[in-house]
């Protein structure tokens, strides 16, 4: 007899019961597709771009001290107050001052600045407290200068966060969805049920992958069109070379997912390779900021991580307007990383 | 039919396990499994019934030996035989959130032909249940459902790995009539188990394994004959000098024709029962003996388990 419809593909049917097994699963479908939402919401309002707030200068009190609270008071760009000493180092230990100035009058007027030369704030604090200072005392400048202030999208922190909160998603999705379901299989010895039937192992590795593949796109557009509604997230090249890159990326993990799952017998051996997987991707691949701050040594080592690709390649399309084609570098990455995982998944896969 | 008309033969099949030292788990075991008979293979936990059935079923490698399935082998035909047998493992968790339904479908979808998820789920009584998730079925409903997937496509041949084991007695019985039912459709069936009564009351043959090997084989009523009587005394009494005594002696009582003592009990095999009883009771009121407890039974299986290996079953689920 041969077969009555599509409806009783083998494939078909193998694909909807993972579709069925995850969406009855609530908790799997709010860390797939409510979570990362919720991450794009905290760190978006967290880290969005405020106007700089007013430097926090304390004065030690002393001959010149009002008259030099009261010039930087008029301009709304310090806070300015004055206090003995003590209480100014006080401040500014904790935080709660960005600079301190002593001026005493010996026998012309002279500024000490105590600051933090390691905190970004008491050194911008010192400087523009001095550049004011110096203008009010007389001090000309000696080229003119003009300032062009920046506020567009494209350039924000969320801006860089969504590519990253991407490649993070089709991390975990491939290392969940297909390495952690198959060695739960393994585990229920379902895969030793379904290797008792006819049918066909490629097609139960297919459907892992498609159904895998169907769920990243619900995630991805999800994230998508939420933070474009709500952030104005766009991307400025095409759409077309993101959904490439995605398409790649999960394959990618979900070949990765495969390898480490190909033997594990445990549900603790498949988590405690996942993390070892994904940990250094976590810190290392740019996913929550760019890897240009570790040091110049690792970077070649960090490049070659699995998803540093992804999320450069991502980030370079949707932030730059970049073709795939100037890409080749990470999309090559990409593919030797999932075709290789794939190739030895398959190699060493255990069915029991 | 086939002019073979034999369903399953393996011939020396041998099973190592690699280890320090290595498991021999199965140790040069012979067997023949007719076409349309019932067949059970009985034997205490670790004797070797799993590993067999799941070389039987294409699962495991054997070590050595010759299996042929339907007149097939696993390696030239192993689909043409995947597509004719039906199979049960000793443990599998279908998918807990899909219905009955669901898991019917889909392994249907494996097979060329077979019955309709709705035909599987009349067979185990299960049609109220259709549209229940797994994690929601009992233990015995989860068995049915397993044995439901397992004739999903129409198998000539089904294998049925310890299909009872932990279940209540009630889900037993209701498990056992569906394998009843199995063999009326003319379909073989190889079944394990250790439960023996149940054996009895299901099998044609019954091929007992101990230490990976055949060590009876016949229909259950053979085996229980060759004990040398069908029947079973058993009794106790209170003193442990006078149960010596009754252990060297007991032999000669008429019709007795074997005599052991076991957890505190004499049992006697016994051809006739209403000879020996009175013999036995006569022997008591003489030597003022008393008598702590007495039963009088059927022989089973069990007790030629004990006979031939000289200990007891164990019944641990």
């Amino acid at each position: 007899m041969s077969r009555r419809g599509l409806g009783d593909h083998p494939l078909v049917n193998l694909t909807l019961a993972r579709m069925r097994e995850f969406l009855r699963e609530p908790e799997a479908v709010f860390w797939v597709y409510v979570f990362p939402l919720i991450l794009v919401v905290a760190l978006g309002v967290a880290f969005r771009n405020r106007p700089v707030e007013a430097v926090r200068v304390v004065i030690c009190e002393g001959a010149a001290a009002e008259s030099v609270a009261a010039a930087l008071n008029r301009s709304p760009r310090f806070q300015a107050t004055v206090c003995d000493e003590s209480e100014g180092r006080r401040r500014l230990r904790t935080g709660r001052a960005d600079l301190m100035i002593r001026a005493p009058m010996v026998p012309t007027p002279r500024y000490e600045y105590a600051f933090d030369p390691t905190r970004a704030e008491s050194l911008l604090a010192r400087n523009t407290v001095d550049d004011f200072l110096q203008r009010e005392a007389g001090r000309r400048d000696a080229v003119e200068v003009a300032d062009l202030p920046v506020d567009e999208p494209g350039t924000r922190y969320i801006d860089f966060l969504v590519p990253g909160l991407l490649g993070m998603g089709l991390m975990g999705g491939g290392l969940w969805g297909v390495g952690f379901a198959i060695v739960d299989m393994r585990i229920r010895k379902l895969l030793k049920r379904y290797l008792a039937t006819p049918m066909k192992r490629i097609h139960f590795l297919a459907a892992i992958i498609l159904s895998r593949l169907l769920f990243t796109a619900t995630e991805v557009l999800l994230l998508l069109v939420f933070a474009r509604l709500f952030f104005g997230v766009a991307s400025l090249g095409s759409y077309l070379a993101v959904a490439m890159l995605i398409l790649l990326g999960a394959l990618e993990f979900a070949g990765i997912g495969l390898l480490v799952a190909s033997r594990a017998q445990t549900i603790e051996t498949v988590s405690g390779l996942m993390n070892l997987v994904m940990l250094p991707m976590w810190i290392g691949s740019g996913i929550f900021f760019s890897t240009e701050r570790f040091p110049e040594s690792v970077q070649p080592v960090l490049a070659l991580m699995p998803l540093n690709p992804l999320i450069h390649a991502l980030r370079t399309v949707m932030l730059e307007g970049t073709s795939l084609w100037s890409l080749g570098t990470d999309v090559a990455l990409i593919v030797a990383w999932g075709g290789a995982c794939f190739f030895l998944g398959l190699l060493w896969f255990r069915w029991n | 039919m086939r002019p073979s008309a034999v369903a399953i033969r393996c011939a020396g099949l041998r099973k190592v396990y690699p280890g320090r030292p290595p498991v021999e788990a199965v140790r040069g075991l012979d067997l023949e499994v007719r076409e349309g008979e019932c067949f059970g293979l009985l034997g205490p936990n670790g004797a070797g019934k799993t590993t067999t059935v799941e070389i039987l079923e294409g699962l495991l490698e054997a070590t050595s030996g010759d299996v042929e399935i339907l007149g097939m082998r696993w390696a030239q035909s192993g689909r043409a035989i995947r597509e004719q047998i039906g199979i049960s493992l000793q443990e599998t968790k279908f998918s807990d959130k899909l219905t009955v339904r669901e898991t019917l479908t889909l392994f249907r979808s494996f097979y060329r032909t077979g019955l309709r998820p709705e035909e599987a789920m009349a067979r185990v009584s299960l049609e109220d249940k259709a549209d229940t998730w797994v994690k929601n079925l009992s233990g015995g409903q989860k068995q049915r459902l397993a044995v439901a997937v397992a004739m999903i496509g129409d198998p000539a041949l089904l294998f049925l790995d310890e299909p009872t084991t932990g279940l209540d007695p009630h889900s037993r019985r209701q498990l056992a009539e569906i394998i009843r039912e199995c063999r009326q459709h003319g379909r073989t069936t190889l079944l394990t188990t250790h439960y023996m009564e149940e054996a009895e009351r299901l099998c044609d043959r019954v091929a007992i394994v101990d230490h990976g090997q055949v060590i009876a084989l016949g229909t259950p009523r053979e085996l229980i004959a060759r004990l040398g009587g069908e029947h079973v005394v058993e009794f106790s009494v209170e003193s442990a000098d006078v149960m010596r005594e009754i252990a060297e002696t007991g032999q000669r009582l008429p019709s007795v024709t074997g005599c052991r003592v076991e957890d505190g009990l004499i049992h006697l095999s016994v051809i006739e029962p209403h000879v020996v009883l009175p013999a036995l009771l006569d022997w008591f009121r003489q030597r003022q003996w008393r008598l702590a407890s007495l039963v009088t039974r059927h022989a089973s299986l069990d007790d030629v388990f004990v006979k031939l290996t000289g200990r007891p079953m164990g019944t641990n689920p």
